[in-house]
């Protein structure tokens, strides 16, 4: 081994001027060049693929089977981003969020980095508010990753055409893309609070795979509850209750109230769990 | 902040952990002063990693203080850690990312380190621990001791203060570990403080100049490697034909001789000598310092006739401390 000093290194004692961004990039580029990552993005811009697939192959769909919009795939390719939506929204999108926010702790505690991270020092706060900030940019990328697949595979399969909306208006196909578009910053907005949910879990174990597994679950549970008609006192304040709301944003004009609805029930997730992930986390021994 | 803090890079006071039932440390005031090379010892289970843990605010202490480079632990970790390079139970590193990609990734969780100098920073520790020809291997291909050079070279990322190397050299071949020991003697020499945690005793032998040694969660010894070596009992060994004689004078001095006839020939007298930290004790009765010098001992066997042909004073090694003080052999848990 060489003797060597580095010349710039900070003096001891000396203070540089502190950088926050370095570890959100880092935690991005990790996030988004990791091979798991990448194969979830593609596993859910695969689903709008196989369904444009399976209905330009098979003769036609007739009205009221299958998922909502299915029939009308073949008349206009824009609606392959819609159906592929509603199909990902109860499973595949918060499967997805939940292997993303069940890791971010836990998944560090795993494998022994989060002591080096901590010692680096990143200190607990700011750690903590990198990981839902790279939760929350999947959250952003895995509803587009729907979209812009749907729309891709419809425009190239299917002719496409000015869009009827579920007010009956018609929009041209480039009005049409940008409402795609605010379906998915719906669907965004969707999983923050799930998000939130799944990084407290990840707060608890050292176990990611625990951690995912309990955030699924429950969203699997909160949809259920949702159903119960005995619970309706209840469906307000579940998380899910809002994720099928993005019809409004098919009308014209677009109904933006169940946007901001779903917008305040995720900000009180968000908050909620965003303490109490905050307080596990900076008093937490990290002994793995 | 008083002259003793600025003397002392790693300072604890009553510090313990508690686990549930168990306390995993128990009151230990440790005292680690600035540019010493400190062996942390102690059996596997003993409590050190534990006490690296607190040192290094990942695990609150349940009762006692840390001070780390004279401030606060926990309350000042953030001024405290950017100062210190760690290696912590072990190495830890994302095997899907390269060796020089994980060093970027700790290197960006500290908010102090330059962006502009990381590059060139990472480069220079990977040569520094002779990684450089494997820096853009996936860690998952890297073996247990490349790994724990990688961990090495994390810890000197930044010009550091005080390093905290938990088993520096566990799983290293012999190569490795004189690498590891020249380093460290390297680190010492450019003013860092080094506090070496380790269970083997040979290796802190070799480049420590003071050490503590861990039990139980306790906190039996600590001190300069010199006195820590010399205090405690050494072994004499005389071998002559007048055993009567020689046991008498032995027992004038206390020490209690046991006699052997191996040979037949001459007997072999053996006792334990209690040695003190001076060890000029005069002649006659114990030293009032309470240890015996062996001069002293062979002028009172010369003087009453006994007939020396052979007198050798064993002096304990490091390894007859630490085993006298824990108690048990090494690598056992308690």
């Amino acid at each position: 081994m060489q003797r060597l000093t580095v010349r710039d290194s900070p003096a001891p004692g000396t203070r540089r001027r502190p950088s926050s961004s370095s570890l959100l990039a880092s935690e991005l580029k990790q996030l988004f060049r990791r091979r798991r990552t990448q194969a979830m993005l593609l596993a859910l811009a695969a689903i709008p693929v196989v369904i444009a697939v399976v209905v330009r192959v098979s003769s036609a769909v007739p009205p009221g089977r299958g998922p909502a919009f299915l029939d009308r795939i073949s008349q206009n390719g824009l609606f392959v981003a819609v159906t592929a939506m509603l199909v990902s929204v109860p499973l595949f999108l918060p499967l997805t969020i939940g292997v993303v926010a069940g890791d971010t702790i836990a998944g560090e505690a795993g494998l022994g980095t989060l002591r080096y991270l901590l010692v680096a020092p990143a200190g607990r706060a700011r750690l903590l508010l990198v990981k839902y900030a790279g939760a929350a940019v999947f959250c952003i990328s895995a509803p587009l990753a729907v979209a812009l697949a749907g729309a891709g595979i419809g425009w190239v399969l299917f002719p496409v055409g000015p869009v009827a909306l579920l007010s009956g208006d018609l929009v041209e196909p480039d009005e049409a893309l940008v409402r795609m578009l605010l379906i998915a910053a719906y669907q965004a907005v969707s999983l923050l609070g799930l998000s939130a949910i799944g990084l407290f879990l990840s707060t608890l174990t050292d176990v990611p795979v625990g951690a995912m597994a309990a955030t699924i679950v429950l969203s699997v549970v909160s949809q259920v509850l949702d159903q119960l008609p005995q619970l309706e006192w209840l469906h307000p304040w579940l998380f899910t209750h809002h994720w099928f709301g993005f019809a409004d944003l098919l009308r014209q004009p677009i109904g933006w109230d169940s946007f901001g609805d779903n917008a305040l029930l995720q900000a009180g997730y968000i908050a909620v769990f965003g303490a109490l992930a905050f307080g596990r986390f900076v008093s937490k021994d990290v002994l793995s | 902040m008083t002259a003793a803090g600025r003397a002392l890079a790693l300072e604890t006071k009553g510090l313990s952990k508690r686990f549930g039932h168990q306390l995993a440390v128990n009151s230990i005031d440790l005292a680690v002063p600035r540019g010493s090379v400190f062996g942390f010892l102690g059996p596997n289970g003993s409590g050190k990693t534990t006490t690296i843990r607190m040192m290094l605010g990942l695990a609150a202490p349940t009762a006692g203080e840390v001070r780390v480079l004279g401030m606060d632990m926990p309350r000042q970790l953030d001024e405290v850690l950017p100062r210190v390079g760690a290696l912590v139970e072990g190495p830890a590193f994302y095997p899907f990312l390269s060796g020089a990609a994980n060093l970027h990734r700790f290197d960006a969780a500290d908010r102090h380190a330059a962006p502009s100098t990381r590059r060139a920073r990472v480069a220079e520790a990977l040569e520094r621990v002779g990684l450089s020809h494997a820096a853009r291997k996936k860690v998952r291909a890297y073996s247990l001791g490349m790994k724990q050079r990688l961990g090495i070279a994390n810890a000197l990322l930044a010009r550091r203060e005080l390093l905290v190397l938990d088993e520096p050299t566990n799983g290293l071949d012999p190569q490795g570990t004189r690498e590891v020991r020249n380093l460290v003697r390297s680190l010492a020499a450019d003013g860092a403080t080094v506090f070496v945690s380790s269970h083997l005793l040979a290796e802190v032998e070799q480049i420590c100049t003071h050490a503590a040694i861990m039990s139980a969660g306790r906190l039996v010894a600590q001190g300069p490697l010199a006195e820590l070596r010399e205090s405690g009992t050494a072994q004499l060994r005389l071998v002559t034909p007048d055993a009567g004689a020689a046991s008498g004078v032995l027992v004038r001095f206390g020490l209690s001789p046991v006699v052997g006839h191996p040979d037949g020939a001459d007997a072999v007298i053996t006792s334990s000598l209690p040695i003190g930290a001076g060890a000029d004790g005069t002649a006659g009765l114990p030293a009032a310092n309470g240890g015996v010098a062996p001069e002293a001992v062979v002028a009172a066997l010369v003087a009453d006739g006994v007939r020396v042909r052979g007198f050798t004073v064993e002096r304990g090694s490091l390894e007859d401390r630490f085993v006298a003080l824990t108690g048990e052999g090494f690598d056992v848990a308690q």
